[in-house]
């Protein structure tokens, strides 16, 4: 049979499974990277305001995400105390590497911002919390969510490698066909799922970019 | 943590040992680095210096970013056969955007006003390319290889999955025989072999890359750097903030 | 609202003295630029006033209270202040720049905005800009917005540093000109930190010197400054052609005029419809007139006009434009002399006067332009 009749069979047999795996995949990639959004705040703030902590904070996060995810997987259970299965480790991993993407662009976009621009905010009399919002944040966003939208992209297609150790994401299309002597349908189906699901959380990135950040797009026109 | 097949000398000789695995997971990684370098560094060197086909470039390495590294590998060797060279291929197609694009934006980064006095003095584009903005696009496209490094490494572990050698043999088998020391073991040494290829690499980014490009010489001067973040302490950083995702 | 340091100094821990002792009053009312070279102190003692620096010795005080007696970002919101590049939000429209302070304060956004219009109306700003982001406005009007949005909630005090020197020179004299409007018309008083000795000249009531080290070299008015600096390196700084800049301050009303007729150096002036043409020589050949000057000119002005002359004679002209008499080199050269005289012996009856901030100098006022 030919691979769309193949695919289509498969889903007509399995879509019950596949829309599962894909929910739970949904799940598996979003919530690391909301935890880690919502850390690297204080983080990227702590970077920039004390200077001394950049370099250990960096190279902390630099060799945390160089260990390979499925060692980070497997080495967790162990100083967590939770076992191999469970998708806490899965979540865990991937908040420590989306922690350490986003710090780094959290710190970098603060650090972008004209020093003369939050002179100014200071010297007409906005208190230090008042104008990190009102003034740093908003124009550290563009950086900020660019580092987003790499994170949210990258823990999209790691979630898959949970798979392997029996965790239910999109990965497990890729394990079935290979279970089923390389079938093609099932990893067709999770890969272009897969590059869609990422394809649509980054649309909606950049979406939510556009409407906070206007100003960015307002070209000099003397 | 139970250490013990870690530390037992057994697992430290023969054709099961580690440096066997050590040896067959850094050949899978070099060897498709190396190939993924051949394409994708050329290419990227055409489009950054003419900027034509831009689009491509960034449309790469966004859309290989989103590739399930997992997938990839079952998909290549549903479409052929069996074997370490589908893996080998699949290595190749996860290294390529991110090298792409870096050479990309490396290139993309020179001040073109650097490239117009190039080619002012009657320099060749060819030779514009390899003496001026390479030299000066180092640190990125360095950064971009330590990406696909980190990325190929990550991923070679899967060619155990698929039958295949390289340090992923001892999770998989651990996870098969439920034997938690062995997947340990297999764990620390890829993790720790990981943090070693990387630092390498940065170590590499600082010797080859002049003083004059990377800040290191208006540092030392005592003034303020000009130039951006030591690519040594920047975990490989590419175009975007952070490298490509580690897989498997 | 006068401003008053207080054997102010500022010493930063790694031993810089940036401002050394400074004792100094900004009147009330009035404009007083802090000028010098750079890393003189000048910047530094302007950020003291609203606490975006701190004295690490003496005081200094608004209006007879000291400025840390109230929280800083309070006494900020009391402060006008402006910066080179304007230092506007770039994420905020023009109007919502201009209402920032206002809305700070707990006026309804509403309010705040309808005062922004009018503010951007004051600063010579269309409306139709109001909504555009800073990154769509040019320098010179970014750097309106930025005055605007100091003035927004009526300060009676304004801090201005380098505000004109990010934008083109012809830019900057039209702003300059507005400025001096607008104070015309507001009163603040004003402490302008600028290194451009000719604009601290042309804008100060006052002008404080500063040197190297955060010395305060001389506080004078600028016709006082040009006539009579303190020392070498208040003179070096002032610069050349003191005296015929001096000259800014007087007013050509002074000068006598002879009738438009009367043949200078063999050419008589010629007129058409009462308005100056040229000057005819003895074969009849007219030679171009350089120009003419009224009674409200400055002394400058008219000696300028009577250098390029080909008689060696400037014109005057009424309002209308029509020739009223013209004024020989030599009598202009007179009036100089009779007041240079008189100003010696203004000098020599008050010599301790010279520095005194708020006496203004008997021989002249201001006189708008150079």
């Amino acid at each position: 049979m030919s691979l769309p009749g193949d695919i289509a069979d498969y889903l007509s047999v399995n879509g019950e499974a596949v829309r599962d795996s894909l929910i739970q995949h949904l799940w598996l990639a979003l919530v690391p990277v909301v935890i880690a959004f919502v850390l690297s705040l204080p983080l990227g703030w702590a970077v920039v305001r004390f200077g001394w902590v950049r370099l250990p904070i960096l190279a902390v996060s630099s060799v945390v995400y160089t260990i390979p995810s499925l060692a980070l997987f497997l080495l967790l259970p162990g100083l967590l105390g939770t076992s191999i299965l469970d998708p806490l480790n899965v979540v865990v991993a991937l908040t420590v590497y989306s922690l350490s993407l986003l710090v780094r662009s959290t710190a970098d976009g603060l650090a972008s911002i004209d020093p003369a621009v939050v002179a100014s905010a200071t010297a007409m009399g906005y208190r230090p919390l008042r104008r990190w919002f009102a003034v740093e944040l908003p124009l550290a966003l563009p950086v900020v969510l660019a580092g987003l939208r790499v994170a949210t992209v990258a823990n999209v297609s790691m979630v898959s490698v949970a798979a392997l150790i029996g965790i239910d994401s999109l990965g497990q299309l890729f394990t079935r066909g290979f279970q089923l002597n390389f079938y093609a349908a099932p990893i067709v189906i999770g890969l272009v799922l897969s590059v869609v699901v990422a394809f649509v959380f980054d649309l909606a990135i950049v979406v939510a970019q556009r409407r906070l950040t206007p100003w960015t797009r307002a070209g000099a026109s003397r | 943590m139970n250490l013990d097949f870690l530390l037992d000398g057994a697992n430290w000789s023969g054709p099961d040992g580690f440096p066997q695995r050590i040896l067959e997971h850094l050949g899978y990684s070099a060897v498709s680095v190396v190939i993924a370098m051949i394409i994708a560094i050329p290419i990227g060197l055409l489009i950054g210096h003419t900027g034509r086909g831009a689009l491509l470039a960034i449309s790469l390495g966004n859309a290989g970013r989103a590739l399930p590294s997992l997938g990839v590998v079952i998909l290549a060797i549903a479409v052929s056969s069996v074997g370490l060279g589908p893996v080998i291929a699949a290595l190749v197609v996860l290294a390529v955007p991110p090298l792409l694009t870096a050479t990309y934006a490396g290139l993309r980064a020179v001040d073109p006003a650097v490239v117009d006095a190039a080619r002012g003095i009657g320099l060749r584009e060819s030779q514009i390319v390899a003496r001026v903005e390479v030299p000066i696009a180092l640190p990125v496209i360095l950064g971009g290889v330590r990406s696909a490094v980190l990325q190929v490494v990550s991923t070679a572990t899967l060619a155990a999955y698929v039958g295949q050698g390289g340090l992923g043999r001892y999770l998989f088998d651990g996870l098969a025989l439920r034997d938690y020391p062995r997947i340990v073991a297999g764990a620390v040494v890829l993790a720790v072999l990981a943090v070693i290829v990387d630092l390498l690499l940065a170590l590499v980014q600082r010797l080859t890359v002049s003083p004059g490009v990377d800040g290191r010489a208006a540092r030392a001067r005592g003034r303020g750097a000009v130039a951006a973040t030591d690519p040594a302490t920047v975990p490989a950083a590419g175009t975007d903030p952070a490298p490509a995702e580690t897989a498997a | 609202m006068a401003i008053e340091f207080d054997q102010v100094s500022k010493r930063y821990p790694d031993g810089t003295l940036a401002v050394d002792d400074l004792t100094l009053t900004a009147p009330s009312g009035a404009i007083t630029v802090f000028v010098g070279p750079s890393g003189c102190g000048k910047t530094t003692s302007l950020r003291m006033i609203n606490r975006m620096v701190d004295p690490t010795s003496g005081a200094i005080r608004i209006d007879g209270v000291d400025v840390t007696a109230q929280p800083a970002a309070q006494l900020r919101r009391r402060i006008g202040y402006v910066i080179q590049h304007a230092g506007l939000f770039p994420h905020r429209t023009v109007v919502d720049n201009v209402a920032t302070v206002p809305v700070l304060e707990g006026v309804s956004r509403a309010e705040a905005r309808k005062r922004a219009y009018e503010l951007l109306e004051r600063v010579g700003l269309s409306a139709a800009l109001a909504e555009r982001y800073p990154a769509q406005l040019s320098g010179g009007q970014q750097q309106r917005v930025g005055v605007a949005r100091a003035l927004a909630a009526d300060p009676p005090v304004m801090l201005m540093d380098e505000p004109f020197s990010a934008v083109d020179p012809v830019v900057r004299e039209s702003l300059q000109a507005e400025f001096l409007r607008l104070q015309g018309e507001l009163g603040k008083t004003i402490v302008m930190v600028t290194h451009d000795i000719d604009e601290a000249i042309k804008l100060g009531d006052h002008v404080a010197v500063f040197a190297e080290g955060g010395r305060l070299a001389q506080v004078a008015t600028p016709e006082q400054l040009l006539a009579a600096p303190a020392d070498d390196f208040v003179a070096g700084f002032v610069g050349r052609d003191r005296g015929y800049r001096g000259l800014s301050f007087a007013t050509a009303a002074e000068l006598s005029v002879e009738p438009a007729g009367t043949e200078v150096a063999g050419l008589t002036l010629v007129v058409d419809d009462g308005r100056p043409v040229g000057w005819r020589d003895g074969t009849g050949r007219v030679l171009a007139s350089a120009g003419a000057f009224t009674a409200a000119d400055t002394l400058r002005a008219a000696a300028d006009l009577a250098l390029l002359s080909p008689a060696g004679a400037a014109v005057r002209v009424g309002a209308d434009g029509r020739v009223d008499g013209i004024v020989r080199h030599a009598a202009i050269a007179e009036v100089i002399r009779r007041r240079q005289v008189e100003r010696i012996a203004v000098e020599g009856a008050g010599a301790d006067d010279r520095s005194d901030v708020e006496g203004s100098s008997e021989l002249g006022e201001r006189v708008s332009g150079a």
